[in-house]
């Protein structure tokens, strides 16, 4: 058993791992983790397959960004949120790992009864054009320049489309900082507001904070609360 | 295209170590990452203190130099809480996929020339390949889920804001610091880490390509989240950021993480920009300067001097706004990157099809883009930028009047507008009291 087919069978079953945590989560977050480990694994056997570049761009495009992304949103969308695991189908899991059984045993005898051709790897093809990077730019920039520009194009109508629907049209400039702060040195309040009274039977926010001659600090309070700021001091304080 | 090489330029002498050479480089780079480490936070501390007029610790063995060990020691010794609403896989293995990816770059960086280890002549660096550069960005890229995870497992707010803010900032940095490793790409004709230090034999990059040093320089103070970029851990706004609810070893572990991280990037700019393990000028003279194991020291000198940089940094810059510090990385650094590359590549043509002096253009170029910028900023301030927004705040206020059948339809206001009171008198309904005779 050489190196490569020990590295292979690690990171094959690792990232076969990876796959089935990504189904059996619970939390989305974790199936997150566990597709970002099977990549990290897939980039690996790349590295093994004389395909560096690619593997590298795998863990940096897909591991580091896509994968990042979803996380992002994951997150955002709420720390606890577990997906309901109630079937809304009558029998659809017993159907759906059926189909995912007879799919893989498909796939699995059509792979044993295809005879593949021998081996070569990517050495010589690497060694053509000076190395593994130099040789997908020949193919890329030279034999399929037209496909990959017209895909980049796609690409960026795509960025713009979000941008366009992400844009919200401003009613008034944005203040700058130095607006902001003239604005506040000129409002004759430039300290923060004080906080709301803490006493001994009331620390809540309507409890306005005494000033030193015991007279009520309006401004302590929350405007919503200002006018009755005198009944609930005089409940506090009696 | 003929690739330049120097000493170190063929990658068919790596992965010819036997198994003892191979181990005692990774022992070798560890112990030195870890030792990096806690001199760099003794140098932190003292030259903060020199910095705010103080002394810093000088009590543990000479100058203070035990003190970041025997915090250590007690770091790891303390009690370790774990809160009761973390999501215990991962928040145990977030801390580790800090610190593990933090030493994995090292691999790829060139410390020397080479030399003999145990008899065999080996290059001093672990290991290279192709693309060695771009791994170094992978590896970068899989770090911020250690910073991310941790701030999700913690299951408290303000290490899930930290872990969002970090992972959207070393995001965008790292977008402007992979485009400025493109210009060093194009001139190495190489991805390769020994290869670029083998085509800095004459020149440093941070002469021919200085915007990508300055773009490297900005975009990796970003990358390792310090000051003035250290917003995921804001401590004013955020308490400790992502490890806030981190004690004990594993908040070791992020500590370690950040300052292993410092040493890498200051690696890397070292490997990139400035000549990697080579020799500066006056003593690259010296003919012995690039050879056996000299050049160790030239190395790790450099990195010293950015690791000073960053520190210095700390000690003299207030943290930024966050919303400034994203518009400053997407809004100036990355255009920048791009039309500079573009330039970069144009020379780089020019000196592949025709004997252009490419240098003196390359350097006229520098000039042009950085006054280009100079004078758009001048001219920013010039135009009054103020002035321009009062009127048009005017031309809002004046358009505010509130018309509320506009287009012939019934319409609610617009946000910047007032709804006038309407002429009608409300319809009011008499309250009747109840339980009460008139």
């Amino acid at each position: 058993m050489n190196g490569e087919s020990v590295v292979f069978w690690i990171t094959a079953i690792f990232a076969v791992i990876g796959a089935l945590g990504l189904v059996v989560s619970r939390k989305a977050v974790h199936s997150a983790l566990w597709v970002a480990f099977a990549m990290v694994n897939l980039a690996i056997l790349y590295f093994t397959l004389e395909a560096p570049f690619l593997a590298t761009s795998q863990i940096v495009v897909y591991t580091g960004a896509v994968m990042m992304l979803f996380l992002f949103v994951l997150m955002i969308v709420g720390v606890d949120s577990s997906d309901s695991l109630l079937e809304t189908i009558k029998g659809q899991r017993a159907l759906a790992i059926l189909l995912g059984l007879s799919f893989g045993a498909l796939i699995i005898v059509g792979i044993t009864a295809t005879a593949a051709p021998a081996v070569v790897g990517l050495v010589n093809e690497n060694i053509g054009y000076g190395g593994n990077a130099q040789g997908l730019a020949h193919l890329i920039f030279d034999r399929y320049l037209l496909a990959f520009e017209a895909t980049s194009a796609l690409l960026i109508t795509a960025v713009l489309g979000a941008m366009v629907l992400a844009h919200r049209e401003r009613w008034a400039p944005r203040k700058t900082q130095s607006e902001l702060s003239r604005e506040r040195t000129r409002s004759g309040q430039v300290t923060p507001l004080p906080n709301p009274g803490v006493m001994a039977r009331s620390n809540s926010v309507d409890t306005p904070a005494l000033l030193p001659d015991g007279t009520f600090a309006q401004a302590s309070l929350p405007t919503q609360f200002q006018s009755h700021a005198d009944d609930s001091v005089k409940e506090v304080t009696s | 295209m003929k690739i330049r090489t120097g000493a170190s330029g063929d990658l068919n002498i790596f992965g010819q170590d036997p198994l003892a050479v191979v181990l005692i480089k990774v022992l070798g780079i560890f112990v030195i990452m870890v030792l990096m480490t806690l001199l760099t936070i003794w140098a932190e501390r003292r030259v903060v203190g020199r910095m705010q007029m103080r002394i810093g610790p000088n009590r543990v063995g000479p100058f203070g130099l035990l003190q970041s060990l025997m915090d250590g020691i007690k770091l790891a010794l303390k009690e370790e809480i774990i809160p009761v609403g973390v999501h215990l896989a991962v928040y145990w293995i977030a801390p580790v996929i800090s610190a593990t990816t933090a030493f994995l770059t090292f691999a790829v960086i060139p410390l020397g020339p080479e030399v003999s280890i145990l008899g065999h002549v080996t290059p001093l660096q672990l290991t290279d390949f192709p693309v060695s550069v771009l791994y170094v960005l992978a590896i970068a890229s899989v770090g911020i889920y250690g910073i991310v995870l941790a701030g999700w497992a913690s299951g408290s707010t303000y290490p899930l804001l930290g872990g969002l803010r970090s992972s959207a900032q070393m995001i965008s940095y790292e977008i402007a610091m992979g485009l400025s490793f493109v210009a060093v790409f194009l001139y190495a004709s190489s991805m390769s880490t020994s290869q670029i230090v083998a085509g800095q034999e004459h020149l440093w990059y941070i002469v021919l390509l200085l915007p990508s040093f300055v773009i490297y320089t900005t975009a990796m103070v970003g990358e390792t989240n310090r000051a003035p970029f250290d917003l995921p851990e804001a401590e004013g706004e955020l308490v400790g950021g992502f490890h806030t609810e981190y004690s004990s070893l594993k908040f070791a572990l992020f500590f370690l993480a950040e300052y292993v991280n410092m040493v890498t990037v200051s690696a890397m700019a070292t490997t990139l920009f400035l000549g990697g393990w080579r020799a500066p000028y006056p003593i690259s003279l010296w003919s012995q300067a690039n050879t056996g194991w000299w050049p160790m020291l030239w190395f790790f000198g450099k990195i010293f001097a950015f690791l000073f940089v960053f520190i210095w940094l700390r000690g003299t810059l207030p943290r930024l706004r966050y919303d400034q510090f994203m518009k400053f990385g997407w809004k100036v650094l990355i255009p920048v990157s791009i039309v500079w590359i573009m330039i970069v590549a144009v020379a780089r043509e020019l000196k592949n099809h025709s004997n252009f002096d490419t240098r003196s253009l390359m350097i006229a170029a520098a000039v042009v883009l950085v006054i280009g910028v100079g004078l758009s900023y001048i001219y920013e301030l010039r135009t009054g930028k103020e002035e321009q927004l009062e009127a048009e705040r005017q031309e809002l206020l004046a358009s505010a009047d509130f018309d509320p059948f506009a287009g012939g339809f019934p319409v609610p206001p617009m946000p910047h507008q007032q709804a006038q009171p309407s002429r009608h008198r409300p319809l009011t309904v008499p309250s009747i009291e109840v339980g009460e005779e008139q």
